[in-house]
């Protein structure tokens, strides 16, 4: 009985072995059972025995070799055995270093004598003819899809830019379906996102001529759509949303003193006793710019700006933005340093920058040195509005419209002009306790307007 | 309650019969051998826990029980497999990995099961089948058999959680559990002296537990026999569990990837004089129980079975690839 | 239909099940003379017997693997181990046994076994006593997982948890078992594995199980007095898992919102966040958002305990600012 020795695995994680020594000369009677060499593994050095009793014929391998799991490396056989077919041409498998790799993917005594373990994709397919199918051929493309999908940039994508425009899964998948280009789609869902309702709103006021063909028309003359500036908007808003964690706090103000003020400052002005350009008139917004300076004076960890790895800088200068909607857009220019301006001043200021914004004639540090943002939407009757930071800015403040109510002072309903006022700042930068001191400091001056005036 | 008791199973032989013993034995031996040599081929994958040396444990503790009572085991249990009547082919063909394997090759070497003959299964966590053999002793107890549930596990569980919280379940309700601790003297390669305070662990037993506790010579299949046979009729009789420690010694390392240099070569050399089929066949002879020609026969009917056995399993299919999502659950399409 | 607490739910389809199937008993910690840390046994072993009724020693390992063994000897064992927190002890016995021995014995062996725990935070019982791991169960291939949030749920479910020929890990909300619902007085079944759409809506899907399923309701109540309209899925079972009736629903409102006590990072929300977006992408207005616990351990004070916790305005607020 011929019985081969081999390389043995000792273990589950065992892929070669170096034949350290042969204890069995060529000649020599073995027992089963009896150490015939000793090998070494990658955890240890072991012994190997002989599974069967007889001559140890012949060493296949010498000492010093690394040998693959399972490779041939001696022969025990009877002593008048006929043992030719190893006598040439058999040595063992050594394994050089380089093939490493390759040896550990194939195992030459591999328990899996059909190869086909089970990959996972396969196992999750249900029926192996299913399986084979899947895993043998790459998926074709496939051409009825293809014509349906526009040709020229994916949807949803802005050609130029990189800045993507927001579409959802099922509004992408119904604008294919109809044959409709979400870029030409303005979104209303969260972040400007192109949502179901967008185009099926879109479906509705284009009707039925909005065939694939139409489509694929429209497509082809919005080449210039989104505009450099919605890209930006987008951009940027995503940026803050994403990564400033915003926190809001809300606060009533009683505007009645403050628009009595406005008046009789307003007044001055018309009669020359307070000196400014003609025409010039001060607004509610000029004195909530100027009140938000002072506040920020005050807490001045609200006039900043935090970097991306979170180092926040106060500046020493308050340059408030005020947000301004363009005929595609907004921008929000910075009034500089608006404590050191009057009233006057600031009413001025912010008129040209209204005109100069509307022409596209805006000066750098109005477009980059903002360090504090303010958007009211007053004008528009709109009670509350909720801002979003402007990166790198650390807080926006949305004002509402001024209108009466109902209001309890000292026990008493009395009519009030009041205003809402929103503080979004960036909880990285700032915690509420401070927004909260940062309010009440707005709302003590725009109560007390003459602080204001001085 | 009636229709809930099981049938009552075989009755062990009150007196057992040495030659089935040696054979028995001899069987577990050759099996185990040719399982390393399989492991050495690169047939046998995965872990491998040889019983080389133990073999009077099984041989001798499962002959004293009835077929019906329950074994559950450790991870080094093909010995017990086979005392219990698992075919040797379908043993082998389980650590094959091979569909006609006893588990059809899910389980593998450490989970060797066979309900139909109440083999509930080798654990591979230790001590962490001690509990599953208070389960089962706590059903029969609760159907009104006479069944009892035999836990084999080694020196290196006594110190696990599992093992004081079931011989404290187990004496608490009286169940009829039989804890069959083998102390081979380490678990893994760690001296048993070494990490236990009480080192006699059978001493543990009586004031901790309050259930009687006895060591015996695991390397004396004779003694084994007797003291399985005497706790069981206790067990049996409802006075609650008993507790053997089997002092032996496994030959072979404690897993194929074993270079044992934590134990050297003199300590082994000392216990393979106490070879438990080397005892019995001396004394067997010795008392003329036991011809040469009837050793010869033995051996090369054990050969014969342990040959037919690789060979059943190397020409055995593996299991089909479909098969892979089956019996996760049990649902109405098993039953 | 009467009205009944979700303990007397509980009790009632035990009760059902030692009266009439006698492979039936109960095991654990205090479930005996007691009468149970939550009471769901009290009276049981007077009425039933110690046989039957089994006081155990504080040991999780060997109450679960007890069980598993007598299960696997063909009785219908429920074990209680008090708490999930508890459950941890047992973990082995439930992972490495009870889940994979039908698995492992080539469904030879089966463990038609019940494991009752209660979870969930909201008592102020500190971080070793307020956790909710169902999601560990629900992970383990072999383990069923059902967490009811309603009295009704309580009893079908646990009914059918008896019937079930596998594992069941049935985890009892604590903030729950005085809650008050309609409950037949007959045995009944509620199914594993369908969600119940507990409120209709058409804006947003708002899925919770256990505790978190009343959050979501209140949060829905909320929002429609806002004009918006969620639907509530109550999951029932984490394992298995309803996957069409969550797919169905969302394909209807196009957003998808889960909340749960546990903690978010890992959690069951992540589970189903990615199975939504795997089978229903094209079908989102919106990113599936989660509404978990916070990533911590659970603090005593009342006020951070409930601040770890969803809460109903956050819910709300997520939701407005998906729509």
């Amino acid at each position: 009985m011929i019985s081969e020795v081999v390389m043995p695995q000792m273990g589950a994680d065992m892929t070669e072995g170096t034949l350290v020594k042969w204890l069995k000369s060529e000649g020599d009677a073995v027992e089963r059972g009896e150490i015939i060499a000793e090998i070494e593994t990658d955890k240890a050095n072991v012994e190997i025995e002989a599974f069967e009793s007889g001559v140890f014929r012949k060493a296949l391998a010498e000492e010093g070799a690394v040998i693959e799991v399972g490779g041939l490396i001696g022969i025990i056989a009877g002593a008048e055995e006929d043992i030719s077919k190893y006598e040439n041409g058999s040595a063992p498998s050594i394994v050089s270093r380089e093939a490493d790799a390759k040896t550990a993917e194939l195992p030459q005594t591999s328990s899996d004598p059909t190869g086909d373990a089970p990959t996972k994709a396969e196992a999750r397919m249900e029926t192996g003819a299913g399986a084979e199918a899947a895993s043998n051929t790459s998926p074709a493309p496939q051409p009825d899809k293809a014509v349906s999908l526009p040709t020229a940039t994916p949807s949803g994508r802005s050609g130029a830019g990189g800045a993507r425009q927001r579409v959802s899964p099922v509004a992408r998948r119904i604008a294919e379906e109809a044959g409709i280009d979400v870029r030409t789609i303005e979104g209303t869902g969260p972040d400007g996102r192109v949502i179901k309702r967008d185009i099926e709103n879109a479906l509705k006021s284009g009707g039925q001529s909005q065939a694939p063909a139409r489509g694929q028309q429209r497509s082809a003359t919005t080449t210039t759509a989104p505009s450099k500036m919605r890209q930006a908007i987008a951009r940027r808003m995503s940026q803050s949303k994403r990564e400033a964690p915003h926190y809001y706090l809300l606060l009533d103000i009683d505007m009645t003193a403050a628009r009595e003020t406005r008046a009789q400052y307003n007044a001055a002005l018309a009669s020359g006793d307070i000196a400014a350009p003609p025409e010039t008139k001060v607004s509610i917004n000029d004195m909530l710019v100027r009140a938000v300076a002072l506040a920020l004076r005050k807490q001045p960890e609200f006039n900043a700006t935090i970097d991306g790895d979170g180092t926040v800088t106060e500046h020493p200068q308050e340059n408030v933005c005020i947000a301004i909607a363009l005929d595609d857009g907004l921008i929000a220019p910075a009034v500089l340093d608006v404590s050191a301006k009057s009233l006057a001043e600031i009413a001025v200021e912010s008129a040209d920058l209204v005109a100069r914004a509307k022409g596209g004639r805006l000066r750098a540090p109005e477009i980059n040195g903002g360090t504090f943002t303010i958007t009211n939407l007053g004008a528009y009757g709109v009670e509350t509005l909720i801002g979003i930071i402007q990166p790198p800015q650390t807080a926006v403040l949305g004002a509402g419209t001024v209108m009466p109510q109902a209001v309890v002072r000292e026990g008493q309903v009395v009519v009030r002009q009041m205003m809402k006022v929103a503080l979004s700042a960036d909880h990285r930068a700032t915690d509420g306790a401070q927004g909260a001191q940062f309010l009440s400091e707005l709302k003590r001056l725009l109560e007390s307007p003459l602080l204001l005036v001085v | 309650m009636s229709q809930l008791a099981n049938k009552p199973g075989h009755a062990a032989e009150t007196a057992p019969d040495p030659i089935e013993l040696l054979r028995m034995m001899m069987l577990i031996r050759r099996f185990e051998e040719k399982a390393a040599e399989m492991y050495a081929r690169g047939k046998i994958k995965g872990f491998l826990h040889l019983y080389i040396g133990q073999e009077a444990i099984a041989a001798g503790a499962i002959a004293a029980l009835r077929d019906d009572d329950y074994l559950v085991t450790s991870y080094r249990e093909h010995g017990h497999a086979l005392a219990r009547g698992l075919e040797p082919g379908r043993v082998m063909a389980e650590l094959f990995g091979r569909e006609t394997g006893v588990t059809g090759g899910r389980g593998g070497s450490m989970h060797l099961i066979d309900s139909s003959k109440a083999f509930m299964g080798g654990y591979a966590i230790v001590a962490g089948h001690m509990p599953l053999a208070c389960g089962l002793a706590l059903a029969e107890q609760y159907k009104g058999t006479d069944r009892i549930a035999v836990c084999f596990f080694g020196d290196g569980a006594v110190n696990e959680g599992e093992f004081h919280e079931a011989l404290n379940l187990a004496s608490v309700w009286k169940l009829p559990v039989l804890f069959i601790c083998e102390n081979n003297l380490y678990g893994m390669g760690t001296d048993v002296r070494r990490v236990s305070a009480v080192i006699e662990i059978y001493k543990r037993v009586p004031e901790a537990y309050a259930m009687q506790a006895t060591q015996v010579d695991g390397m004396d299949v004779l003694a084994v026999h007797d003291a399985v046979s005497e706790a069981a009729e206790r067990i049996r009789r409802g006075d609650g569990p008993v507790f053997l420690e089997m002092i032996c010694y496994r030959f072979r390392g404690h897993s194929m990837a074993d270079a044992e240099h934590y134990r050297d070569k003199d300590e082994i050399s000392v216990w393979r004089n106490l070879d438990p089929i080397k005892q019995l066949t001396e004394k067997l002879r010795a008392d003329g129980g036991l011809q040469d020609a009837q050793l010869d026969s033995l051996t090369s009917d054990v050969e014969g079975v342990v040959n037919d056995a690789a060979r059943f399993a190397d020409e055995s299919p593996e299991p089909p690839l479909e098969s892979l999502r089956l019996h996760v659950y049990k649902d109405a399409a098993d039953a | 239909m009467p009205e009944i607490t979700y303990r007397e739910a509980i009790r009632q389809a035990l009760r059902y099940q030692l009266q009439n199937d006698e492979r039936v008993f109960l095991m654990g910690e205090d479930i005996g003379a007691y009468g149970g840390s939550y009471a769901v046994t009290k009276g049981f072993l007077e009425e039933f017997g110690p046989k039957r009724v089994k006081d155990t020693p504080i040991a999780e390992s060997v109450i679960a693997g007890a069980g598993i063994g007598a299960a696997m000897a063909g009785l219908k064992p429920m074990v209680e181990l008090m708490t999930i927190n508890f459950s941890l002890l047992a973990i082995d016995q439930i992972v490495n046994n009870a889940s994979k021995l039908h698995y492992m014995s080539n469904g030879q062996i089966n463990v038609p076994l019940v494991i009752r725990m209660a979870g969930g935070a909201g008592s102020q019982l500190g971080a070793q006593h307020s956790h909710s791991l169902e999601s560990w169960y629900a992970h383990v291939p072999g383990l069923k997982v059902a967490c009811p949030a309603t009295p009704y749920d309580a009893k079908g479910l646990l009914m059918t948890a008896f019937d079930d020929e596998n594992p069941v890990i049935f985890i009892e909300h604590t903030a729950l078992y005085t809650l008050k619902g309609e409950v037949p007085d007959e045995p009944y079944r509620v199914a594993f594995g369908k969600v119940d759409v507990m409120r209709e809506g058409t804006d947003v899907t708002i899925i919770g199980y256990g505790g978190s399923v009343w959050q979501c309701f209140r949060a829905a109540k909320t929002l429609e007095t806002e004009g918006v309209s969620a639907e509530v899925l109550n999951l029932r079972t984490l394992n298995p898992l309803d996957t069409d009736g969550i797919l169905a629903s969302v394909r209807k409102t196009n957003r998808a919102i889960v909340v749960e006590d546990d903690w978010e990072f890992g959690g069951f929300g992540g589970e189903i966040a990615a199975l939504i977006q795997e089978h229903a992408f094209d079908d989102l207005d919106a990113p599936v958002l989660r509404i978990a616990g916070a990533d911590i351990p659970m603090p005593y004070n009342g006020r951070l305990e409930q601040a770890a916790l969803p809460q109903e305005a956050e819910i709300v607020r997520a939701v407005k600012e998906m729509v």
